[in-house]
């Protein structure tokens, strides 16, 4: 047979997911046990007990300095400021995505300036950001906004493009009105399509999150991470990083989960990631 | 599977192999590496590696040195840390939280300067230090200029529970004090004189406040330099040369601040006020005398307090004495047995007598 119809069964294909996971963790005990033969206090490849110890004492002992638990503290600000730009983003998304899609006199006044505009590095812009929307929260949402509104703005657009022709037909010779359309037939045919969006941006949303956070701030999880590389804490650091890794991939998965549930129409053709 | 399991283990280990060669072995070693980053008083080390003077002295002694320039500070020690370099320019006080805070036991071979004013406080629109109360200071967390907050408010009688800090990137500083909501910042130069030249900016506290605290030295590997005494001889060697020339007002030193002023991105008025806030030590005598001086333990006792205070001596660490510092007459601050952070005028004594 050929190995392109050799398919594993359930067991196998749960126990080759496991291998490249293991392999890196392995990989990272060696490393570390040795450096650590060397010199037992080493910073840069802490001993999994070391990194275990760091997040209990950063999830569950009060900060001896301020009497907060430093994680949750971390992760409230941290998804505080995501959710906030991501929200915003889908709203401007939804807005704009459809009226550019759908009206084309909207498409060309806007449609060329976003297409420059998205295409902009927002991390340059920075001091504009800043003389802006100041140094607070506001500037960070904002820098999130900007990175990732754009892009979803026009594949939203691009998704509304795609309804096929008929049935914008059909429903007209039905008689709907524009209003009817959009809430009929092309927000049930984006919407899925939105969320498969913001899945997908939620990973440069995560790195301006971050970068806005290294700016200026007094609490976060990027916060934290670029103010324990003052010292070198990767006992605190890796751990920061599972914990964030974590943190995205519940989210990506709740939000798979919420398109399943609904908007079902969506997910009747097969496999997805 | 299992076939798969251990081929994957292999491949790790042969990943995991370049990562965990040790990096400090006790040998005689041929090569050397030190990194430097860009800071009024480590500018010497560029131009001796532009100028040859370092490759003079290396040749002297039969060995080669490389001098490396990283372009961020926190991650050249990082780096030498991990033991990619055997030596290092920083603070005294980022040399007892990083490298000697993370067991690798480090020894000051070139004690260059010390901040006298290039580190500052600067309030918008207020002219007294005490004013800084209730205020948000934007600040790079944890850095020298922490410390020098925390020693300014002691002299007010206030502590940072009267304040809240706002870790800030020293690369976005200027742009955030142009914002509305930033209202007292402290930085260093070139930073400083910057901010300082803001027509509503007025420096209420700097380094000439604290003299003697915020040390910049030539940091490098205590194992390295026993096994490989002619490492520290070629560096002190051709370090004490470039100092007389620089000191001087002749051509030749007049060339060599420019060249440094160039290279950290300003001209020679420019560089040569840095210098007048900077107490350089010109001469290996008065370096090693002041690295024999009552004052050093006493100021190592202060850093030691401010690091375990903000928690960076690691959490482990049940008292400011947990890493051990020892000084020329051989007096040790903390464990006597975790001493990681060495004093030893030695190699600058060497300098001053002539005997390199």
């Amino acid at each position: 047979m050929r190995i392109i119809n050799r398919k594993p069964s359930r067991v196998v294909s749960v126990a080759l997911g496991l291998v490249p996971f293991v392999a890196t963790i392995t990989a990272y005990t060696i490393a570390s046990h040795y450096r650590r033969l060397e010199n037992p206090a080493d910073k840069l490849l802490p001993s999994l007990e070391s990194m275990g110890e760091a997040f209990w004492r950063m999830a569950a002992v009060p900060d001896r300095r301020s009497g907060d638990l430093l994680l949750w503290l971390d992760t409230f600000a941290s998804l505080w400021r995501l959710g906030t730009g991501m929200a915003v983003s889908t709203l401007l998304a939804l807005l704009f995505g459809i009226a550019i899609g759908f009206i084309p006199h909207v498409r060309g006044a806007l449609a060329p300036y976003l297409a420059t505009f998205s295409l902009i590095p927002p991390i340059t812009v920075l001091p504009i950001l800043f003389l802006t929307f100041g140094l607070g929260e506001l500037a960070k949402i904002a820098l999130i906004v900007i990175g990732t509104a754009p892009v979803m703005i026009r594949y939203t657009a691009q998704a509304v493009l795609d309804i096929p022709r008929e049935m914008i037909i059909k429903a007209e010779t039905l008689g709907a009105s524009v209003w009817q359309m959009v809430t009929r037939l092309v927000l049930p045919q984006v919407l899925p399509k939105l969320i498969s969006c913001l899945r997908l941006s939620l990973v440069p949303a995560w790195i301006f999150l971050i970068s806005a956070e290294a700016i200026a701030s007094t609490s976060g999880l990027g916060y934290r991470i670029f103010l324990v590389r003052r010292y070198l804490a990767m006992d605190v650091i890796l751990p920061y990083v599972v914990w964030i890794t974590l943190l995205a991939f519940l989210l990506d998965r709740a939000l798979l989960l919420l398109s399943r549930r609904a908007f079902r129409w969506h997910h009747l053709g097969g496999d997805a990631l | 599977m299992l076939k798969s399991i251990a081929k994957a283990s292999l491949l790790a280990a042969a990943l995991a192999l370049p990562l965990s060669v040790p990096s400090a072995q006790a040998e005689e070693m041929k090569d050397f590496k030190v990194c430097w980053s860009i800071y009024v008083g480590w500018m010497p080390w560029g131009y001796l590696q532009d100028s040859g003077i370092m490759k003079k002295w290396a040749d002297k002694y039969g060995i080669d040195v490389e001098i490396v320039q990283i372009n961020d500070y926190v991650e050249s020690i990082n780096q030498y840390t991990a033991g990619e370099y055997d030596g290092c320019s920083m603070t005294n006080m980022d040399a007892l939280s990083i490298p000697a805070g993370g067991g690798v036991d480090t020894t000051a071979l070139i004690v260059g300067d010390y901040s006298n004013g290039n580190d500052g406080i600067i309030l918008k629109d207020k002219t007294d230090l005490a004013d800084i109360k209730g205020q948000s200071v934007n600040l790079v967390e944890l850095s020298v200029s922490h410390y020098l907050l925390a020693r300014a408010l002691d002299t007010v009688g206030l502590s940072e529970k009267d304040l809240t800090v706002v870790n800030t990137s020293d690369a976005d500083m200027i742009a955030a004090y142009a914002t509305p909501d930033v209202t007292s910042v402290v930085t260093w130069n070139p930073l400083l004189s910057e901010i300082e030249a803001q027509p509503n900016a007025t420096k209420v506290f700097d380094s000439a406040g604290i003299p003697g605290e915020i040390i910049d030295v030539m940091m490098v590997n205590t194992g390295t330099l026993a096994d490989n005494p002619d490492f520290g001889k070629a560096l002190v060697g051709a370090w004490y040369e470039l100092m007389a020339v620089i000191s001087s007002d002749s051509d030749a030193g007049i060339e060599a601040r420019t060249a440094m002023a160039e290279a950290s991105g300003t001209d020679l008025a420019g560089y040569d006020a840095q210098l007048a806030t900077t107490k350089m030590f010109y001469t290996p005598a008065d370096a090693a005398e002041f690295t024999k001086s009552a004052e050093l333990p006493e100021t190592m006792k202060f850093v030691a307090e401010f690091l375990f205070d903000k928690g960076i001596l690691g959490e482990g660490a049940p008292s400011p004495e947990f890493v051990g510092v020892s000084f020329a007459d051989g007096s040790v601050y903390g464990d006597q047995n975790n001493v990681k952070l060495r004093f030893d005028p030695a190699f600058m004594q060497m300098a001053a007598d002539g005997g390199l």
